[in-house]
C-alpha cells in the first residue's frame, strides 16, 4: 500500500466542468478531429495534480488511442512526464501529492483496480535505464514471479523460460543475450540495458506500455534501434511515449500532444501538429522559435 | 620530498633554486608539513607499539602453551596453566546471540525507518536511536544488572516452556548468564546496525524502487526482492561493525554474564569473555605468566576485531565502488 | 473478475511484513526511551548535593559523595585531549591538505583500524607502556589510554570538516599571494573551526565514558589524587565498582554517577548533533 493516499478521483470528478482554462478547450477537449478507427483505450478527463501545493497539471483531458502511438511533448517542466505517471498511478509514490479528475481504463476508472493490477496492464519504461542488479534473465522474470500466472500460483520453470524468451524478442534483444542470460544485467550496453527494461516491462503483458524519454539517454544508433521497437511493438500494445525529442514525436507516433506549464494545449494527429498546428504556442514550440 | 610535488605549482622559476627554497622555508610551506607529517606519522607509531607491546608481552605465554592456548580449557592461575577456550567460547556465543536478536530487529526498524516512515518522523527516531549508540556502556551494565537481570528472571519460566527442550535453555538459571550478555549486546548493537543500514537503503536510487512498482510489485516486495539486495553489502557491512563491536565490548558485558570460565551448552549457565576476564583479572594477576596469558587475551581479541572490521570495511567500500 | 487469491496474499504478506518493521522500529525506539527514563528518574531521586561534594564514605558508612571521581575524570580528560588532540588534529591536517600519496592511504587504513581496536587492549597497552615500567598506577596511564582512543575519531573528524571547506576559499587566499600554509591556517582552518570543535567534543563525550581502559592504568581512589603519578577515580570507574558491590546504599550511588555521566554525555551529544545538523543545512 502506497503510504501517499490520493483521494480516488471518481469522488469529486470533473467537479467543475466549465472552470477548464479557455485555451485548453479549442482543441484539446480530448475529441480532436480525428477518424477515430481505433478504440479508446484510455481517457482522462479534466485531470489535476498537486505536489503539495504546487499544481503540476491543470484541467488535461486526453484520449488514448488502441494499438496506437501517442507522444507527449513540450519543455522540461510542462507536466508530460507528470501526466505519464498518472496514467499507471506511479505518482502516488510521491508524499503530499493529489490527483483530481478521472482516468478510465478500458471504460473503468483507474482508482477502481489494485494498484499493483494497473501497475502490470499499464507498464512503464524509464527515462535512464534502471536494471536490477541481478542476471538478465532475473530482470525479465521479476514481474512474473512476483504477479505469478493469470490462474494464480507461481510460474513453473519451463513458463518463466518461454516468457523470458519470447519478451526479450519482442525487445529485439533475443539474439544479442541469448548466450549469456545468466549473466548481470550490468554487463549489457546502455542502449541494450534499455531494451532490457522493454522487455522486462513487456514480460507481463502489458496492455499500455508508457515511455519516458527512453532515448534520452541513448547514443543514435540506439535510438534508432527502439524507434524500430516501438513501431512493430504498436501492433500489440498501446504506447504512450513522453519525450523532448520533437523529430522523434514526429518519426514514432500517430497522435501529439503538446503540453505547456502543466496544461495540454493542443492534441492531434501528429502531422497535424507538427505541419498545421492550431494553436500559436505550438506552432512556436514546434518550428523551434522557444524551448 | 613530498613537499616539493605539493608546492611546486607556486615556486618560482627554477633559475633561482637557493631563493626558492629559502622562501619556502620562510612562507612555513615545509614547516606545516613536516609538522603535520609528523602528527600522522605518530599515529602509525602508536598503532605499531600497540602491536608490539602485545606481541612482546605475551612472549612468556605464547612459548609455553603455543596454539594449545586457544584450545584449552583449564585456567588455573596458581598452577600456572592457562588456556583460553572457555573466554572464546563466551564471546563468541554472547556475540552471536546479540547478532541473531540485533539484526532482525535492527534491519526491520531500519527499512521502516528508510522506506516507509514519514522523512520528518523518520529523521527524529533516527536522532533518538543515534543516541542510544552515545550512551557508554558501563550505563549498559548499570541498567544489565537491575533491570534487565531481574526481568530475565521474571520472563525465565516463560522461555524455559516454549524452548526448554532444546539444550541450550536448561540447567538452573541466576540471571547473570551468557543469555544476559547476549541480551545487553543486542541492545547495544541495534543503533549501529540501524543508522548504518538505513543510510545504506536511503541511499538506494530510487529508479529501482519505481522500476518494481511499474510491474506491479507491492510496496513490500519492491524493498524486500530489490532495495534490500542492492544495499546487501552496505548491510552486511554494518552487521560486521556492529559484531566487531560486540566482540571487544567490555563493562556491560563484564557485570552480566555471570564471570565462571566453563564452557556450558547452555545459554542459562553463566560464562566468561575474553574481554571481561582481562577486566576482572588484571589488576589482581599476580605472576608474570598470569600477566602473559591475560596479555595474549588481548592479543587474540585485537586479532578478531581486526578481522571482522576489515571485513566490514570491505562490504563498506565495495557498495561505495558500485 | 474478482482479485485473484494470489493478489490477495500478496498483499497480505505486504500489509504483515510492513507492519512487522514497524513493530521492530517501535521496540528499538521504545528501549531507548525505557532506558533513559528509568535511568532519569531513578537517577535523579537518589541524587543529591553531597554527590558532587563530598569524598566516598568508608565501606560500612552511609552517604558521601563521588566529587574526587568528577575531577578525577576531569583530569583524565585533560590529559586525554593533551594526546589525542594535537596527534589527531595534525594529522587529520596532513590527510585533508597534504593527501594523496601512499603514505596516506596507510595512515588513514590504520587509523580506520586503530578505531576498531577494543578499549580494553587499549588499556592493556597503556599498561605495558606506563604502569609495568613505573610499578604502579597513575592518572597519567589512564588519560594516555583515553588520548589514544581519541586520535582516530578526531582525524576522521578533522579531516572531513577541513575537506567540506570549498576549494574556492583556498584559491581566493592563494591568489592574494599567501603560501599554502598561509592559506590553510589563516583561511581553511578558521571557515572549519567550529566543526572541528564539535567533533572534539563529541569524541570527549565519548571517551568520558570509557570504563574498561581506566580499570588497571588508572585503577581508582578513594581519596584526591594530587599531581599526575597516582591512581585516581573516574565516574565510570565508579559506577562500575559501586555496581557489583553488595551494598545497597552503593547502587543508590552508583545510579547517581549513571545519571551524572549520562546527562553530560547526552547533552553533548545532543548539542553538537544539533549545531552540525545546522550547519549543513546552510551549506545545502
Amino acid at each position: 500500500m502506497s503510504p501517499a493516499k490520493p483521494m480516488p478521483a471518481s469522488a469529486q470528478q470533473a467537479p467543475e466542468p466549465d472552470m477548464a482554462p479557455p485555451s485548453v478547450n479549442m482543441a484539446a477537449s480530448g475529441e480532436p478531429n480525428l477518424a477515430a478507427e481505433s478504440a479508446t483505450k484510455i481517457s482522462a478527463t479534466d485531470l489535476n495534480f498537486h505536489y503539495g501545493s504546487f499544481q503540476a497539471l491543470h484541467g488535461i483531458s486526453m484520449k488514448i488511442f488502441e494499438n496506437r502511438v501517442t507522444a507527449c511533448i513540450g519543455p522540461s517542466g510542462c507536466g508530460k512526464s507528470t501526466f505519464l505517471r498518472t496514467l499507471n498511478r506511479m505518482n502516488e509514490t510521491v508524499r503530499h501529492s493529489r490527483v483530481e479528475g478521472e482516468i478510465l481504463l478500458d471504460g473503468q476508472n483507474l482508482h477502481s483496480f489494485e494498484v499493483s493490477e494497473v501497475r502490470r496492464r499499464v507498464g512503464m519504461v524509464f527515462q535512464r535505464s534502471n536494471p536490477f542488479p541481478k542476471s538478465i534473465f532475473d530482470n525479465v522474470a521479476y514481474g512474473l514471479r512476483i504477479n505469478g500466472v493469470p490462474g494464480g500460483g507461481s510460474p513453473s520453470r519451463g513458463e518463466l523460460r518461454d516468457a523470458v524468451e519470447h519478451s526479450l524478442r519482442r525487445a529485439a534483444l533475443w539474439d544479442e543475450v541469448k548466450d549469456k542470460l545468466h549473466q548481470s544485467a550490468y554487463s549489457l550496453s546502455g542502449g541494450q540495458q534499455q531494451r532490457l527494461c522493454i522487455a522486462r516491462a513487456l514480460a507481463v503483458n502489458p496492455e499500455v506500455l508508457l515511455l519516458d524519454e527512453p532515448c534520452s539517454a541513448l547514443d543514435p544508433i540506439a535510438t534508432t534501434k527502439i524507434e524500430d521497437l516501438i513501431f512493430h511493438l504498436k501492433s500489440s500494445c498501446t504506447i504512450v511515449i513522453v519525450t523532448h525529442n520533437m523529430q522523434q514525436a514526429a518519426r514514432v507516433a500517430d497522435y501529439t500532444g503538446f503540453f505547456l506549464l502543466g496544461r495540454l494545449i493542443e492534441f492531434d494527429e501528429t502531422p497535424l501538429i507538427f505541419k498545421n498546428p492550431a494553436q500559436k504556442e505550438t506552432e512556436d514550440y514546434v518550428t523551434g522559435r522557444f524551448g | 620530498m613530498a613537499a616539493s610535488t605539493t608546492v611546486a605549482s607556486n615556486t618560482p622559476r627554477p633559475a633561482l633554486p637557493a631563493r626558492s627554497v629559502w622562501r619556502r622555508i620562510l612562507s612555513g610551506d615545509s614547516l606545516a608539513y613536516s609538522v603535520t607529517f609528523a602528527a600522522a606519522a605518530m599515529i602509525l607509531l602508536v598503532t605499531g607499539i600497540l602491536v608490539w607491546e602485545l606481541y612482546s608481552n605475551s612472549q612468556a605465554s605464547r612459548a609455553k602453551f603455543g596454539w594449545n592456548f586457544l584450545f584449552t580449557s583449564t585456567w588455573d592461575p596458581v598452577a600456572d596453566q592457562f588456556g583460553a577456550l572457555p573466554f572464546i567460547y563466551g564471546t563468541v556465543v554472547t556475540s552471536a546471540l546479540a547478532l541473531c536478536i540485533g539484526i532482525p530487529l535492527g534491519v526491520g526498524a531500519a527499512i521502516f525507518l528508510a522506506e516507509l516512515a514519514p522523512p520528518r518522523i523518520s529523521d527524529a527516531l533516527t536522532f533518538l536511536i543515534e543516541l542510544l549508540a552515545a550512551v557508554p556502556s558501563v550505563i549498559y551494565g548499570l541498567l544489565g544488572i537491575f533491570v534487565l537481570v531481574p526481568i530475565l528472571r521474571q520472563v525465565e519460566p516463560a522461555i524455559r516452556a516454549v524452548l526448554g527442550w532444546t539444550p541450550l535453555f536448561q540447567g538452573p538459571f541466576y540471571g547473570v548468564s551468557l543469555f544476559a550478555a547476549g541480551v545487553v549486546l543486542a541492545v547495544m548493537i541495534i543503533p549501529f546496525i540501524i543508522s548504518i543500514s538505513r543510510e545504506v537503503i536511503l541511499a538506494v536510487p530510487s529508479d529501482q524502487r519505481e522500476a518494481a512498482l511499474a510491474l506491479g510489485a507491492t510496496r513490500w516486495e519492491s524493498t524486500w526482492d530489490v532495495v534490500v539486495p542492492y544495499a546487501r553489502n552496505g548491510i552486511m557491512g554494518s552487521i560486521f561493525l556492529a559484531l566487531a563491536r560486540s566482540l571487544g565490548e567490555t563493562m556491560a558485558v563484564t557485570m552480566v554474564i555471570g564471570n565462571d570460565p566453563k564452557i556450558k551448552a547452555s545459554l542459562f549457565a553463566p560464562g566468561y569473555s575474553i574481554a571481561a576476564v582481562v577486566a576482572n583479572e588484571f589488576t589482581e594477576a599476580t605472576g608474570d605468566m598470569y600477566i602473559s596469558a591475560l596479555i595474549e587475551l588481548g592479543l587474540v581479541l585485537f586479532a578478531l576485531t581486526i578481522v571482522i572490521n576489515g571485513l566490514a570495511r570491505l562490504l563498506v567500500a565495495r557498495r561505495n565502488m558500485a | 473478475m474478482s482479485p485473484s487469491l494470489h493478489l490477495l496474499r500478496r498483499k497480505a504478506v505486504n500489509i504483515v511484513m510492513l507492519t512487522l518493521t514497524g513493530l521492530c522500529t517501535l521496540i528499538a525506539a521504545g528501549t531507548l526511551v525505557f532506558i533513559l527514563g528509568y535511568l532519569f528518574i531513578h537517577g535523579a531521586k537518589s541524587l543529591s548535593w553531597n554527590f558532587f561534594t563530598q569524598l566516598p564514605t568508608p565501606v560500612g558508612e552511609t552517604g558521601g559523595g563521588m566529587a574526587n571521581a568528577i575531577v578525577g575524570s576531569a583530569k583524565l580528560l585533560l590529559i586525554a585531549s593533551l594526546v589525542g588532540v594535537p596527534i589527531g588534529f595534525l594529522g587529520g591536517v596532513y590527510l585533508a591538505e597534504f593527501g594523496g600519496s601512499k603514505f596516506s592511504f596507510v595512515v588513514r587504513y590504520v587509523t580506520d583500524l586503530l578505531n576498531g581496536v577494543p578499549s580494553i587492549v587499549i588499556g592493556i597497552f597503556a599498561y605495558t607502556v606506563i604502569v609495568l615500567p613505573q610499578r604502579h598506577f597513575s592518572t597519567l596511564a589512564g588519560g594516555l589510554a583515553l588520548g589514544v582512543m581519541m586520535i582516530p575519531i578526531a582525524v576522521r573528524s578533522s579531516e572531513e570538516f577541513l575537506r567540506a571547506v570549498p576549494v574556492s576559499l583556498r584559491e581566493g587566499a592563494m591568489a592574494l599571494g599567501a603560501s599554502k600554509s598561509q592559506a590553510i591556517l589563516t583561511v581553511v582552518i578558521p571557515a572549519a573551526k567550529n566543526g572541528i570543535i564539535t567533533g572534539i567534543m563529541l569524541n570527549l563525550a565519548r571517551v568520558a565514558g570509557e570504563t574498561a581502559p581506566l580499570l588497571f592504568t588508572s585503577f581508582s581512589n578513594r581519596y584526591w589524587s594530587p599531581g599526575w603519578e597516582q591512581p585516581i577515580a573516574a565516574l565510570p570507574v565508579m559506577i562500575f565498582t559501586y555496581a557489583i558491590s553488595p551494598y545497597e546504599d552503593w547502587h543508590e550511588q552508583a545510579w547517581s554517577a549513571g545519571f551524572v555521566l549520562l546527562t553530560l554525555v547526552l547533552m553533548v551529544n545532543i548539542a553538537a548533533r544539533l549545531l552540525l545538523s545546522k550547519r549543513k543545512h546552510v551549506a545545502r
